[in-house]
């Protein structure tokens, strides 16, 4: 098997009225993701992949440290934006959360509030480039985490991301310039889907389905 | 010299600037003006001047947001410092296992942004072309001559994974090399000088050149003043070259 680019669950024109760009996810989506899964498969060979989950060669990979940088890169870009696309809709955003996730991000985060500004400011000092998260942790606990480049909470073994935004300028230099802090509010005021995030927090995660 | 807005704004042409404003994608607010040791040096030509290689759009963000936020932050962080403050940024780069724990991430990611933006724009604004005189050879005794340093150096820009540079460096014998660093981090923190560097950080490209960084890094030498790139390498041999 091979790894595959998902299709985006919403057509690349349905986020533009919520700030996120046609253009922004047809190069995202069509062409940042598509070369990771491209770098990807071109190293399921010589990397010993064949066989293993996404899941897994995220995880394996981060264990490994700096030599599973080159496989970390390109798995953990391709499971990320998997996430990414998911957590998103055109009927996203708002502040009615559904109930679990409401009062798990109360009991956890201090609530919705405290949450976002945890995951902004998550987000605003990941320097460089990376992602900022809402994860499950070891002890079932809600946390706000972020990892720098193609990393993750799998790879660095924090927990379950059931949230995910990414922070690279690509994600959003065409439609919010250099003014990250302006991207993370649009996202989470009117772009998560918090109906997918409760399913992700009651599923366990996403299981990617994907296998090299 | 920290420079009022007026005299920015006429000296950037104030049509390009007004271009800036007019575009429908907001871009938020200008960045606070430099209050501390550090200032934000005039781009040393117009933002245009880089056309169409680089975009006026482009420099005009990447200098006036990007490279100010680095000044106003490095700034910040030196605020209640006063030793640090007066070192001159290299030597603060050089010397950051030393500087104060809960400034040094702050001072590494800004001063190293801060130093490596204004030698970026100082070995820009040229027409390419090639390198003469005892660059040239230098060039062509350490790196291969200039076909194979822009292939060489291409190759590194594109495998920064994330966002960084890539560099040739000069020692004081004017021995080139090249190196790649992530983030903000340049060679200046391991006590080397840069010759000359690129930006592949995507805010350097993503406006014109989108996802296709190796088309942008090909771009760039056609806008690399190769005069102001033998004065840095006459100056590093010289042991006065800074940033």
């Amino acid at each position: 098997m091979a790894f595959s680019l998902p299709a985006l669950p919403y057509d690349t024109s349905a986020l533009a009225a919520q700030g996120m760009c046609q253009e922004t996810l047809e190069l995202h989506h069509g062409k940042h993701h598509n070369a990771y899964v491209t770098a990807l498969n071109g190293l399921i060979e010589s990397k010993g992949l064949a066989g293993k989950s996404l899941e897994q060669i995220v995880a394996e990979a981060g264990k490994a440290g700096a030599d599973g940088a080159p496989v970390l890169n390109q798995a953990g870009q391709h499971w990320n934006h998997i996430l990414f696309w998911q957590v998103m809709s055109p009927k996203g955003g708002g502040d009615k959360l559904p109930g679990t996730l409401a009062a798990k991000i109360d009991q956890d985060l201090g609530g919705l509030a405290q949450f976002k500004e945890a995951f902004k400011q998550a987000g605003v000092t990941q320097f460089g480039s990376g992602w900022a998260w809402l994860i499950v942790g070891a002890d079932g606990k809600l946390k706000v985490t972020k990892t720098p480049n193609g990393a993750n909470p799998i790879s660095t073994g924090e927990g379950t991301p059931i949230l995910g935004v990414d922070v690279w300028e690509h994600a959003y230099y065409l439609d919010f310039r250099n003014v990250r802090p302006n991207y993370l509010d649009n996202f989470l005021n009117k772009l998560v889907d918090w109906e997918v995030v409760e399913t992700l927090l009651k599923n366990g995660g996403l299981k990617s389905g994907q296998s090299a | 010299m920290p420079m009022p807005m007026s005299r920015r704004t006429a000296l950037f042409g104030g049509a390009a600037l007004a271009a800036v404003f007019a575009t429908p994608r907001a871009w938020g607010q200008a960045a606070p003006p430099p209050s501390g040791p550090f200032t934000l040096p005039a781009l040393p030509y117009a933002p245009n001047a880089n056309e169409p290689h680089i975009d006026a759009q482009t420099m005009e963000i990447h200098h006036g947001r990007h490279h100010a936020a680095y000044v106003a932050n490095l700034n910040a962080a030196v605020k209640d410092h006063s030793q640090v403050a007066a070192m001159p940024i290299e030597q603060i780069l050089a010397k950051l296992g030393e500087m104060p724990e809960a400034i040094r991430t702050a001072l590494r990611n800004n001063g190293g942004g801060h130093a490596n933006h204004t030698m970026f724009w100082g070995v820009m604004g040229g027409k390419g072309g090639t390198p003469s005189g005892e660059l040239a050879e230098a060039v062509t005794r350490d790196l291969g001559g200039l076909d194979k340093l822009k292939a060489d150096f291409n190759g590194a820009g594109a495998r920064v994974f994330g966002s960084g540079w890539v560099f040739v460096t000069v020692d004081r014998a004017g021995k080139l090399a090249l190196a790649s660093r992530p983030n903000q981090d340049t060679p200046l923190m391991d006590g080397g000088r840069v010759l000359f560097g690129n930006d592949v950080w995507e805010h350097a490209y993503y406006l014109k050149y989108q996802n296709r960084r190796p088309a942008y890094l090909e771009a760039w030498w056609n806008v690399v003043d190769w005069e102001k790139v033998a004065t840095r390498y006459a100056a590093a041999k010289a042991g006065t070259l800074t940033v």
